[in-house]
């Protein structure tokens, strides 16, 4: 069977950009958290932040290095991969990506040196500083690449002359419709996902009894991080949601998988869409609840897929994708809960809760690749919605080549994240440094007490 | 401002380049070196290149990031056509780029797995580097003569980057490791000027009117400072290379500054060839510009970051300066 090379270059895609987005969704969060560490020393002069923030700098400067190589393949892609999307939207998209490489790469790829190795070098200020401008160029970073996606999904500013964009207005171009509900909606998955990676290890260290102080206080600060920014998330998710309903009837359409334009409309569970059929088999329904949460309202209309033939995105992966996300952000929002309360009443961590916060310990990359696949897949088939298809953009590459280079590139991507998990796991069996400022520091080990 | 805006763009696009080739050019350089080294020596090397590495790859992602922002429509054929080396270049960053930090960071057994892969991805690149400028500056076509060119470009330019990982090498270190590095430079220079001087006679081989260029007057000796500047810097090496002792002796950046100079003179002669097309006797540059407003916008975002870029990364340069020490994250 000949694959269709469209398909294949598709998946090439979605293997890289799904291989990058695991690091930045830990460094973009963790940059600021390692900042928290180092302020809180400074201020406190308690060693224990110092030796948190030694530990968890050696896991960023790791996660980094895999950010930084997985997403220079990104940028040589949409010249290899996707000629066309830059000679037809090139006018708009490249100053955007421009944006990202001087106001972001150059100056968190250069202050990490600092962070990273500097320490010794330079005053105990200018290394707060170094570290601070670290995580804000991971936040610009972030601010501009989501513009730019933002505006391929909800395209504003532009005038199209002979199937070119150009840019109208650079302000309606980067603050689009979608862009601040998918900033805020990406930034604080973000730090979820990194306050469920440091919660998580820090309870694995537990488990095993190489723990120490400064394990319990990372602890409590990525739980905390969780218990508070999870509501939030949620209701972030409710309001992007809406947009999306405004702007891309279609994605919705998918994500609920609702056939016909009805009003009343039931939430689907779980089912099995089906798109030949074009009906969702042994479906699981809420009655009403689709128009509830759509529109407010129990008797409001919702857009059904029919409206869209041959326009809307594939509906299993919408539809699914959307579903891991949503109970994976339950599955947040109770287990940082429960721990948040273990914290505030100021008893002993339970063991349960120790081995549930270290099963969440990738918690949130799940949640967000989930997350990217609703709204990338759901944007098909188009690469900018509405106007631009993603099969008219694609390099002319012939199967066998897009075959043989997805190959090297998955093999190479699962041999560094079993090289990243392992990495992880090595450095976190080693005692902790902590353990020495308290003289006897749990001498009964692995009993999960943290006294 | 419509003529000057494309000309801006393919100036920040070389220069960004340039940067790249002497920048990550040593840390491609001490790649490739590495496994000529003790296993105390390599900690050194890879210590001398650990703050840096990051930023000077970001010279290349500024380079392509120009081409697809500034010249939309070149940026599709030459990266297409160049699919296969830039994806083994991609493999070889990655590989290169994690194997840094995972050496010190997994398992003490598997540090030599990981010090093989950063010598591994360092040799891919170059090579898918040689191999890409070697079918860039032959026009990207895809005859038998193009193939054979580029090969050799290939195997000849990952030469350059072994210079100026030595070079470097001598600023970084003391001892036995600099008595090395000056032993590596020796043994690389040939096989350098091999491939600067092969990269040189492409162009006007392969185009006439290059060719036309170069060799009438009175251009030939307008020209004339580009290969003179280059023969003396590569005698001088030469010479420098068996005199360790003066090198020594507080003159170890002198390696490092004439590589520098003949990489700024063997890109200065590319530009002359190349300009004003961006793919060699298909597209000039002005063809393959985006639209002038678009221009407009990233160019004050060039024109005021890319200074603020060079002073930080001086900055950092300058913190990290001296001989290389154990790398701390303490």
């Amino acid at each position: 069977m000949e694959f269709d090379p469209f398909v294949l270059a598709r998946i090439q895609f979605a293997a890289n950009i799904s291989f990058h987005i695991l690091f930045p969704s830990i460094t973009i969060g963790l940059a600021w958290v390692l900042l928290y560490f180092r302020t809180r020393f400074t201020l406190s002069n308690d060693q224990a932040w110092e030796y948190a923030y030694y530990f968890w700098v050696k896991i960023f400067a790791l996660t980094f290095a895999l950010g930084v190589v997985s997403g220079i393949t990104m940028s040589f892609q949409f010249g290899t991969n996707w000629p066309g999307f830059m000679e037809r939207a090139g006018n708009i998209a490249g100053p955007l990506l421009g944006y990202e490489v001087l106001t972001a790469f150059f100056l968190e790829a250069s202050f990490l040196g600092i962070m990273l190795f500097g320490k010794s070098r330079v005053s105990n200020r200018t290394h707060l500083i170094a570290t601070a401008i670290v995580a804000i160029g991971t936040s610009i970073s972030g601010f501009w690449i989501l513009a730019l996606n933002s505006w391929m999904q909800t395209p504003t500013g532009f005038t199209i002359d002979n199937g070119v964009f150009f840019a109208e207005d650079w302000l309606q171009i980067i603050f689009n419709p979608s862009f601040p509900y998918r900033f805020l909606h990406m930034m604080t998955a973000c730090f979820l996902t990194s306050a469920f990676l440091i919660a998580g290890v820090s309870a694995w260290r537990a488990r095993r009894g190489v723990d120490g102080p400064a394990t319990l206080m990372v602890m409590k600060t990525g739980v905390m991080m969780a218990a508070v920014l999870i509501p939030i998330q949620i209701a972030l998710g409710d309001l992007h949601g809406l947009n999306t309903l405004e702007h891309q009837p279609a994605k919705v359409a998918a994500m609920e998988a609702v056939w016909d334009t009805q009003r009343g409309a039931a939430f689907t569970l779980i089912g099995l869409p089906d798109e030949e059929e074009r009906k969702t088999h042994y479906a699981i329904k809420i009655p009403y609840a689709s128009s509830l949460i759509l529109t407010h309202s129990t008797d409001g209309e919702v857009q059904g897929l029919n409206d869209f033939k041959g326009e809307h995105p594939p509906v299993a992966l919408v539809f699914w994708s959307f579903r891991v996300m949503l109970g994976m952000g339950m599955l947040m929002l109770l287990v940082s809960w429960w721990a948040a309360f273990q914290f505030l009443r100021g008893k002993d961590v339970s063991p349960r809760l120790l081995l549930v916060l270290s099963a969440m310990t990738f918690s949130g990359w799940v949640a967000t690749l989930a997350g990217w696949y609703v709204t990338e897949i759901g944007r098909q088939p188009w690469i900018v919605y509405g106007l631009l298809r993603s099969a008219d953009v694609a390099a002319d590459h012939s199967s066998a080549t897009l075959a043989s280079t997805l190959f090297g590139y998955v093999g190479l991507y699962v041999f560094l994240l079993i090289s990243y998990i392992q990495a992880l796991r090595y450095m976190a069996s080693k005692p902790a440094r902590s353990r020495t400022l308290v003289q006897g520091y749990r001498e009964t080990q692995a009993t999960g007490k943290l006294s | 401002m419509e003529q000057m805006l494309p000309v801006f763009f393919v100036m920040a696009m070389g220069l960004a380049l340039l940067l790249y080739v002497i920048l990550d050019g040593f840390d491609l350089g001490v790649g490739l070196l590495l496994p000529q080294a003790t296993d105390k020596e390599k900690d050194i090397m890879i210590a001398s290149i650990g703050p840096f590495w990051d930023a000077n790859e970001t010279w290349i992602v500024l380079g392509i990031g120009i081409l697809l922002i500034a010249f939309p429509k070149a940026q599709g054929i030459i990266l297409t056509s160049l699919y296969l080396p830039v994806t083994l270049m991609l493999f070889g960053l990655i590989l290169r780029g994690v194997a840094f930090d995972f050496r010190v960071k997994a398992a003490d057994a598997h540090k030599h797995r990981w010090n093989r892969a950063f010598f591994l991805g360092s040799l891919i690149a170059s090579m898918s580097q040689g191999w890409m400028l070697g079918a860039y500056i032959t026009g990207l076509g895809s005859g038998l003569t193009n193939i054979l060119f580029a090969a050799l470009i290939a195997l000849t330019l990952p030469a350059l980057y072994v210079m100026l990982g030595a070079g470097w090498l001598l600023i970084k270190t003391e001892g036995e490791l600099f008595d090395k590095a000056v032993r590596w430079g020796r043994m690389a220079l040939p096989a350098m000027g091999i491939a600067l001087v092969l990269v040189s006679i492409a162009t006007p081989i392969v185009s006439s009117e290059i060719a036309g260029r170069w060799f009438t007057l009175p251009n030939a000796i307008g020209l004339l400072p580009i290969p003179v500047s280059c023969l003396v810097a590569y005698f001088a090496l030469y010479r420098l290379l068996r005199r360790p002792e003066y090198l020594r002796n507080h003159n170890s950046w002198v390696v490092y500054a004439l590589l520098v100079l003949l990489c700024l003179m063997a890109a200065l002669g590319l530009a002359y060839s190349i300009y004003p097309d961006i793919i060699i006797g298909r597209m000039d540059l002005y063809e393959a510009a985006a639209a002038t407003n678009s221009l407009q916008f990233i160019f004050y975002g060039v024109a005021v970051t890319l200074p603020v870029i060079l002073l930080y990364s001086a900055y950092v340069f300058v913190v990290f300066r001296g001989k290389a020490t154990d790398l701390s994250y303490e």
